[in-house]
């Protein structure tokens, strides 16, 4: 019998060491049966680290967990899941290879004869679910060839199969456009209606005005506080997570375009299994501009990123910087042409992930004379360059010059491939989500850092899904729809609902 | 006409057969992301077994069934090795490898008078017609007289396709070949899925050893098992990691196996020297390998040690 009163979550004094660096120090964390509770924290506060442990996926070196007020040795997941405890993972725990439905049943099969895969059955299961949550998802669709956004979804029904109780969901809305998120919302409110309980991280304030009832926040392992959302502003959210006040908005100078460097001419791009995603697209970027493109993610973003830097083959168009044409080339001779790119997966694409850091920061320049002579690495430059670009970009801990990549937290990750990218000096720099997944503090940072970039007389391709990041920093902003430009605006002239229409196939507007 | 090529079959499969099962093992070990050098040795001690069993006992079974086991428990220790203390996998392999012979050797000595090979089968593994087809006049039923071990190899790839395909242990092996970090929030046990994983492997890979001492000859020495763990190997990865591909891999390099057989023979017109031609199933393994495995894939995490928490 459940004890009616107790939370449903309650953490006590949890520690948890990393060989000798302390990601959490003291940190208590009690959330109530039936709602939804934000952790809020900076990039690297130990927020994961902490729902990991909860879901029985690291042990903590001291503190104790209660479940609905009985005390739960979380040992392993299976421990979790017998608690009915779901987690959607910020970095996805998905087989890429698997289907949809495969990767939704697997560890919990939907089988006939004791062992026999009943793949119809558990298509139908999963099917309702979707229906019933609206999470759209392909079910005979592979990992591998579907959207990150989809992906997400996947992964969130991975737990609503597992009739989760409580469900922890890590930056679910990192990847979601503004409808998803507001889909999300209320998704999130069906559930807590029906005595479920959400723990969710984001670093999305609004988000947690708009959702949540608590809000615990960390800080550098450090427990600070445990708020009512509806009494504090989200300014005071942004400086209590950061210890020091925070702009939420980017200030910049009006940007003074020169000639145009990079062009797109009708281009089309297909996926995996043949389909149009890029149609006939045509788009141009000035010397010191920043053209953001907005658009719900699946209308050929990640197609255009590919073409652009030659991971893909392109139908039929043209791509070229400064004349040079990047077609069907290679993805070192896009590099030479003074391309860098910001991909949107850092793990699978922006990363080595046990590589060291430093190693990580030399990816692209590895043989250039001031890092290699005679194809030897130079090792003490390469640390040297490290250590200044760790202090530069803030990224932590900062000591992390030989730690593998792997161990930095999400956010410090992308701060290392932003450091990374910038380092050259492109002239065009190909953003594709840049801030997923930052905490307001590292947002801020990198969105000065681009617009530092633009001003310096470089130039700026930003895809993002984050509708507020395109008007914020964009100079020009071009919608995406169905893999074409479909309306194209100067900053200012334009307001986020009239691009939220246009993103979601609203009428045709200065079609291009 | 019809007679030959029935025979040339005949002949392919008896040298597929071990090839088969040991491929097969190399299937399911590399799709719960293990990589498995040591075929080679357990083949070989599966081999040994296979021969000292079915010579004492006078039973052929007996003997498969001890070459199984006994290629099992040699790959137990690859397991122990690679899986609990995260050993790289190919030297782990490479180390049974030295094991599997060293060890048939030791009891071929211990067991057969000193001998480096065991004494002749009394009863190797029957034939599919058995007595009948020694009676019969019929040079078909002659020719086509395989022996038992190759209808149970095509029957251990079904079920083995099966199990991947189409059940629930299959997905979650497969699951932890490639994505073993997944698998385990799924509350999977990793370890005992490789665990077991490795141990069926073994089994087949000593299946395929003793099928070479049981049923294509009829005894042990050092040179029963001289590479077709390696071909088995390489199979494997020509028929990208697939039971089905894997099988049709086999039979190609039996094939191989089975024309230095017919071309080696006195009868033969065209006189090719022998040691040129018992070239030709390796030689026929380097180059398939060379041409056609460019677009193949390994599974994920193949030969990548899981480490919790990672
Ligand atoms: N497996 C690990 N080994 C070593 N250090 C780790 C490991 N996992 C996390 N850390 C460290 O612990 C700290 C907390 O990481 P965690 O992933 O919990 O941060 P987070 O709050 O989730 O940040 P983000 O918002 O960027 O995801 C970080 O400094 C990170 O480098
Ligand atoms: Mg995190």
């Amino acid at each position: 019998m459940k004890n009616q009163q107790a939370d449903a979550v309650e953490m006590q004094s949890i520690y948890k060491y990393f060989d000798n660096f302390c990601a959490l120090n003291a940190v208590n964390l009690k959330v109530r049966r039936g709602s939804i509770h934000a952790l809020l924290g900076e990039n690297g506060a130990g927020k994961t680290t902490l729902m990991n442990i909860l879901y029985g996926l690291y042990r903590p070196d001291g503190g104790k967990i209660l479940i609905n007020g009985e005390p739960v040795e979380m040992k392993n997941p299976n421990v979790a899941i017998e608690h009915k405890i779901g987690m959607v993972h910020q970095h996805f725990k998905l087989v890429e290879n698997f289907t949809v439905v495969q990767n939704i049943i697997l560890g919990q099969e939907v089988v006939k004869a004791g062992c026999v895969l009943d793949l119809a059955r558990a298509r139908k299961q999963v099917m309702d679910l979707s229906k019933t949550y609206g999470l759209a998802v392909d079910p005979d669709a592979k990992i591998e060839d579907i959207s990150v956004g989809m992906q997400q979804r996947v992964e969130i029904l991975k737990a609503l199969y597992r009739g989760v109780e409580i469900l922890i969901l890590d930056e679910p809305t990192a990847v979601l456009t503004p409808q998803e998120i507001n889909e999300l919302v209320n998704i999130m409110h069906n559930l807590t209606e029906d005595g479920k309980t959400i723990i969710i991280i984001t670093h999305k304030l609004k988000e947690i005005k708009k959702s949540s009832e608590y809000c615990t926040i960390i800080r550098r392992g450090k427990y600070i506080d445990t708020v009512v959302v509806k009494s504090v502003s989200e300014q005071q959210l942004a400086s209590m997570m950061v210890g020091r006040e925070v702009s939420l908005v980017v200030a910049k100078a009006k940007a003074d375009p020169g000639d145009i460097i990079f062009r797109i001419d009708n281009l089309t791009v297909e996926d995996n299994r043949k389909i149009e995603r890029v149609k006939e697209l045509s788009l141009y970027v000035k010397r010191g501009e920043i053209v953001g493109i907005a658009g719900i993610d699946g209308n050929g973003q990640k197609e255009l990123v590919e073409a652009i830097t030659c991971l893909t083959k392109v139908k039929a168009g043209k791509i070229s910087i400064n004349g040079a044409e990047l077609q069907n080339t290679s993805p070192h001779y896009v590099v030479e042409n003074g391309i860098a790119t910001i991909h949107e997966d850092r793990q699978k694409r922006g990363l080595v992930l046990d590589f060291p850091v430093k190693y990580n920061l030399i990816l692209e320049n590895y043989n250039k004379p001031q890092f290699a002579g005679r194809s030897i690495l130079k090792e003490p430059a390469i640390h040297q360059f490290a250590e200044d670009s760790i202090r530069r970009y803030d990224i932590r801990p900062e000591d992390c010059a030989s730690e593998p990549a792997r161990a930095l937290s999400g956010g410090n990750q992308q701060k290392v491939i932003i450091a990374r990218e910038l380092s050259e000096n492109p002239e065009l720099l190909l953003a594709f989500q840049p801030t997923r997944g930052l905490d307001v503090g590292a947002i801020e940072f990198i969105h000065s850092a681009l617009i530092k970039h633009r001003d310096s007389g470089h130039s700026i391709l930003l895809i993002s899904f984050e509708l507020d990041e395109i008007m914020n920093v964009s100079d020009r902003i071009c919608v995406l729809y169905d893999g074409r430009i479909v309306a194209e605006f100067l900053q200012g002239e334009v307001d986020e609902n009239e691009i939220g229409l246009l993103m979601a196939g609203g009428e045709r507007k200065n079609g291009i | 006409m019809l007679i030959s090529i029935l025979l040339a079959v005949s002949i392919t499969l008896m040298y597929a057969a071990p090839l088969m099962f040991a491929g097969l093992g190399g299937v399911i070990s590399e799709n719960a992301g293990v990589v498995n050098i040591g075929i080679e040795g357990m083949m070989t001690i599966g081999a040994f077994c296979g021969a000292a069993v079915g010579y004492f006992s006078g039973n052929p079974w007996w003997g498969f069934a001890a070459g199984g086991l006994s290629g099992g428990l040699l790959a137990l220790v690859h397991a122990v090795a690679s899986i609990s203390f995260r050993a790289d996998q190919t030297i782990s392999g490479v180390a049974i490898n030295f094991i599997g012979p060293g060890l048939a050797l030791f009891l071929s000595r211990k067991l057969f008078a000193g001998s480096a090979m065991t004494k002749p089968v009394e009863h190797p593994i029957p034939t599919i017609f058995g007595s009948y087809a020694a009676k019969s006049s019929n040079l078909l039923i002659k020719a086509a007289n395989i022996e038992m071990t190759v209808p149970i190899v095509f029957i251990c790839a079904l079920v083995l396709w099966f199990v991947l395909y189409k059940t629930s242990w299959g997905l979650r092996i497969r699951s932890v070949g490639e994505n073993p970090a997944a698998a385990d929030t799924l509350g999977i046990n990793v370890y005992k899925i490789k665990y077991v994983a490795v141990f069926v492997s073994g089994v087949l890979s000593g299946f395929g050893g003793a099928t070479m001492t049981l049923a294509v000859m009829n005894y042990f020495t050092q040179s029963t098992i001289s590479g077709q763990g390696f071909i088995a190997l390489a199979a494997v990865i020509f028929g990208k990691w697939k039971p089905h591909g894997t099988m049709a891999a086999c039979l190609l390099f039996g094939f191989a196996q089975a024309l230095v057989v017919l071309l080696g023979g006195s009868n033969s017109k065209i006189q090719i020297p022998s040691s040129l031609l018992s070239m030709l199933p390796y030689v026929l393994t380097l180059v398939s390998l060379v041409l056609f495995v460019r677009h193949s894939t390994a599974p994920k995490a193949d030969g990548i040690p899981y480490v919790k928490g990672h």
